[in-house]
């Protein structure tokens, strides 16, 4: 793990540490944790390591490479026993209550650990307080070291190089894992890659550094990485970069946002690689900042009624500014993409953590019944999958579809083998040309058997029709006849009967483990991973138990749902959230309740850790109907 | 053979109330979709709320009739999903200045080469009279409880200051004049705006008809009503900017006319630049191939419907091994 104060480089730091263990072909799985802040509040990024492929983080840290105090007194307490530390030699006297960035409350807690574990006011009393639990601890002279690369450079001013701090701690991490330095190096220059100049300096920060650590750090540290073969392709990457590339994959060309954490990431990034290869001709997305959110819904829903796939991206509160848009799009059938990305809520809540209590929000914006679909995705693999198959759905039901995703999502890092997509198909729907309208009377919302009517494109010849949002006919004039309405809203609510007809079953649900034990997980979202490892661990045990991930959260496909869950004994509802919403709506749509609860609501996402205790704690009757997590700083 | 103004009517009734000025903006729009040479499948007319709203669907054109307020942002997704399309952005002042004033400004910021009017009646007919945004303060309209405390924005000058390239002011019963002002923003490269000042026969009865054509204030040596509307065009003002060092002033001369109102009030073009790049020349800048494969016209997939893209630069960056 990797920390310090926001804007001193700790992601850059990460993406480092994690591109080089890919490099040496481990798999890593990364979590970002940032304040809403711009610099000098504590951020962090959990960096967990393996030969083998993993899909959640853990409580446990190995190594805490600390770039301030702050670092050390918020984490040292995850540190394992024979685990370390690496903290700047001249915070080793701060005294802890002194650093201007605790708030109050933290404080508090601080105080009380001090109490009770009868631990000093200074760091150098807190580390050694975890030396007793057989911590290590790496005291590095950052400054020192930085003077020494500055004179070799012949910079005078330090404080040009002090960003480089964050390198330091990589150089002594390596050194400390004794892992392979040309595969860092190999990572700076990737990082780098555009400023030649910055990477060799911070080449030498990283040798600098691994050379002093492998001096001075002579007894070695217990833990090891260790490179090794692969014959596949990979990728690291984060969940907005997942979705931006199913984007583009699943036809979208016109993305309209308004900045807001932690979907904003995505825009940026699609639009710093607008112009697109093709297997013809080169293509492009247009990336539109528009001035709210409102703008952002409905000018995507205007490009998608002039025949562009077109979608917004956001989280909770753009969500909110969106709904009339929404409902104005389900009404007059616009094959409208939303990307949400819930963060903590209600209000502004915990914008830069993870949440999942938008759901039945998702589900029930916007004024009136209209039918939307809504996918969720539960890895950053789904991500990229779903952000393509997503236009297919709008275009075939012509209605909007939401792509509820989390910030756990967006912004964790995951390795995967490179994504295999020259297989996903284009499927537009019923889609009129010119050439098909000739000689014939269009009418954009003819009643047909399925609720489905054929759609033509704003600007083709022969096709001329209207959208108002006013109940309409079927030539799409304004109507208040009831007959006309009652015929109407049928038509548009029926079509949610074809999707949970058509929808592939592996897009509806998904299950993993014992799914024939009395035991099953119900789940949606970014918990996933946590849970797949936790049943891994559990199977182990010897204990049983299913997962049944929902993907299709709107329309639910009820039927599927309830065979899966009839019979069981326990059925475990785990979510980000307070109120269990996934679990309320299958008890809605069912008839069947889960008897548990495991949620979570700190804005931390969840850990194997927590997940395997809390399940732990139900199969072996220890643990009561609803259980809070809390793990995360 | 072109099209006459008839053929862009629908077999829609136009359910305004008699005497409103909606039917002569919905007949100087027929008039200039002929006169141009249009045909009703290359033009996207989008609207607002209100009486005004409604107008899309009097207009043999592909109509959006969208939300309040929100005229812009539908007509600004239509128009860069497809830059070829003719797109006219119609609304009320309510809906234009109130409820979607934030569109109006940051709309003036993109330059998109289309039009937008705005009907400018000083009320909220279709809620029954409400003071609208463009409302002189202590004015109180029929059936407002108490005058109106709020100031009024003035259209023509926040176009002005937001950006817009062409700014112009016409009259609903000056059909011909209205048709001319609308053709000239339609053919203008840039955004255009046109407030057209419109009477509302049922719910203002302060600047009604008869009021615009100066009833009260007949000429005493000739009996003649003295109209209050005098148009800019012939009294020699220049609202054309040739050169950006003459804009600064040109703006300031327009500014300056917009702040005509009572006894004389000027009708006509305001300002007009052809030298501020539009939205799409922008995007063109970074998308060579912008105009000539548009998001709306992009293929997508093969003849087998997979996708051709290939995301090799993509993932490169991200490529661990």
């Amino acid at each position: 793990m990797a920390g310090g104060a926001q804007g001193s480089g700790v992601d850059t730091a990460a993406n480092i540490f994690g591109k080089a263990c890919g490099y040496g072909g481990l798999y890593v799985f990364g979590r970002r944790e940032y304040h809403s802040n711009i610099k000098g509040l504590h951020s962090y990024f959990h960096l967990r390591i393996s030969p083998k492929e993993i899909l959640a983080n853990i409580n446990d840290v190995d190594l805490l490479a600390a770039f301030d105090a702050e670092t050390v007194v918020r984490h040292i307490n995850e540190v394992v026993s024979e685990g370390g530390v690496i903290v700047d030699s001249k915070d080793i006297n701060t005294k802890v209550l002194d650093i201007a960035t605790l708030p109050p409350e933290f404080k508090e807690e601080l105080v009380k650990f001090m109490k009770e574990n009868n631990v000093g006011e200074t760091l150098n009393d807190w580390l050694n307080h975890a030396k007793q639990k057989n911590v290590q601890v790496f005291p590095v002279p950052y400054m020192e070291l930085l003077n020494q690369i500055g004179e070799k450079l012949g910079i005078e001013k330090i404080s040009k190089i002090t960003r480089m701090i964050n390198v330091l701690t990589i150089g002594v991490s390596f050194a400390l894992f004794k892992y392979d330095r040309s595969l860092a190096e190999k990572a700076v220059r990737a990082t780098f890659s555009g400023k030649p100049k910055i990477a060799e300096m911070n080449v030498m920060a990283l040798n600098h550094a691994y050379d002093y650590t492998e001096e001075n750090f002579k007894n070695g540290f217990k833990h090891r990485l260790e490179k090794t073969a692969v014959d596949e392709k990979r990728l690291f990457l984060t969940g907005n970069q997942a979705v931006a590339m199913g984007k583009v994959l699943g036809g979208c060309r016109v993305q309209t946002y308004y900045p807001i954490t932690p979907a904003a990431d995505e825009s940026e990034y699609l639009e710093a690689h607008q112009i697109l290869k093709t297997g013809g001709e080169e293509e492009a997305i247009v990336v539109i900042q528009t001035e709210d959110e409102i703008a952002a819904v409905n000018s995507a829903s205007g490009a998608a009624l002039a025949g562009a796939r077109a979608a917004t991206s956001t989280s909770g509160p753009g969500f909110s500014l969106m709904a009339e848009g929404l409902s104005w799009a389900g009404h007059s059938e616009v094959p409208l993409v939303i990307t949400y990305y819930q963060r903590g809520a209600p209000a502004t809540g915990l914008p830069t953590r993870n949440g999942q209590a938008d759901l039945r929000f998702a589900m029930h914006a916007g004024h009136g019944e209209f039918p939307r679909i809504i996918l969720a995705s539960g890895d950053i693999q789904e991500c990229f999958y779903d952000a393509a198959k997503v236009f297919n759905l709008a275009e075939k039901y012509q209605m909007p579809v939401i792509h509820l995703l989390d910030k756990a999502m967006a912004n964790c890092s995951q390795t995967y083998p490179v994504f295999d997509y020259g297989k996903f198909k284009i499927e537009r729907g019923e889609l009129l040309t010119e050439k098909d309208l000739e000689g014939k009377e269009y009418q954009r919302f003819r009643f047909t058997e399925t609720g489905v009517s054929p759609r033509v494109v704003l600007g083709t010849k022969n096709g001329v029709h209207w959208y108002t949002g006013d109940e309409h006919n079927e030539s799409g004039h304004i109507s208040e006849e009831p007959l006309n309405r009652r015929l109407m809203v049928e038509k548009r609510m029926k079509k949610l009967e074809l999707v949970k007809k058509e929808v592939p079953v592996e897009d509806k649900l998904k299950f993993y483990g014992d799914t024939d034990s009395e035991n099953i997980v119900v789940s949606w979202g970014s918990p996933k991973g946590a849970i797949i490892e936790s049943l891994e661990k559990l199977k182990q045990e010897g204990f049983s138990l299913g997962f049944m991930q929902v993907r299709l959260v709107h329309p639910l496909p009820a039927e599927d749902v309830k065979k899966a869950l009839e019979g069981k004994k326990r059925i475990i509802d785990i979510e980000d959230n307070y109120t269990g919403q996934l679990g309320g709506i299958i008890k809605e749509k069912t008839g069947i309740a889960p008897n548990f609860h495991i949620l979570k609501y700190t804005g931390r996402p969840m850990t194997t850790t927590e997940v395997y205790g809390a399940l732990k704690a139900i199969l072996t009757d220890k643990a009561s109907e609803r259980q809070v997590l809390m793990f995360g700083s | 053979m072109g099209l006459k103004p008839s053929d862009f009517r629908t077999d829609v009734f136009a359910d305004w109330c008699p005497g409103c000025g909606d039917f002569g903006i919905m007949n100087g729009l027929h008039m200039a979709f002929a006169e141009l040479g249009l045909e009703p499948h290359q033009i996207v007319v989008v609207s607002g709320i209100g009486c005004s709203g409604k107008e899309a669907h009097n207009v043999k054109a592909y109509g959006v009739h969208t939300l309040h307020g929100r005229t812009l942002p539908f007509a600004t997704g239509i128009k860069v999903a497809n830059p070829h399309l003719e797109v006219l952005a119609i609304g009320g002042d309510g809906d234009g200045l109130g409820i979607g004033a934030g569109h109006f400004v940051n709309t003036g910021r993109r330059n998109l080469d289309m039009t937008y009017i705005i009907h400018n009646n000083g009320v909220y007919g279709l809620t029954k009279g409400q003071a609208s945004p463009t409302l002189q303060r202590e004015m109180q309209t029929k059936s407002l409880p108490k005058p109106n405390i709020n100031e009024a924005v003035n259209p023509v000058g926040l176009a002005i200051i937001s950006g817009y390239t062409f700014v112009a002011r016409s009259y609903a019963y000056d059909v011909r004049h209205l048709k001319e002002i609308i053709k000239q923003g339609i053919q203008h490269k840039g955004l255009a705006f046109i407030e057209c000042l419109q009477p509302c026969p049922t719910y203002n009865n302060i600047t009604t008809k008869a009021w615009y054509a100066g009833e009260d204030r007949k000429d005493p040596t000739t009996g003649k009503p003295q109209s209050r509307l005098y148009k800019l065009e012939e009294t020699g003002f220049d609202p054309n900017v040739r050169d950006w060092a003459e804009d600064f002033q040109k703006k300031m001369a327009a500014m300056d006319k917009a702040r005509e109102w009572g006894d004389r009030i000027p009708i006509g073009l305001f300002y007009k630049n052809e030298l501020e790049p539009t939205f799409q020349e922008r995007i063109s800048n970074r998308i060579p191939f912008y105009m000539n494969r548009p998001p709306a016209k992009q293929k997508l997939g093969d003849e087998n419907g997979f996708s051709t893209v290939d995301l090799t630069e993509f993932m490169e960056d991200l490529k661990t091994s």
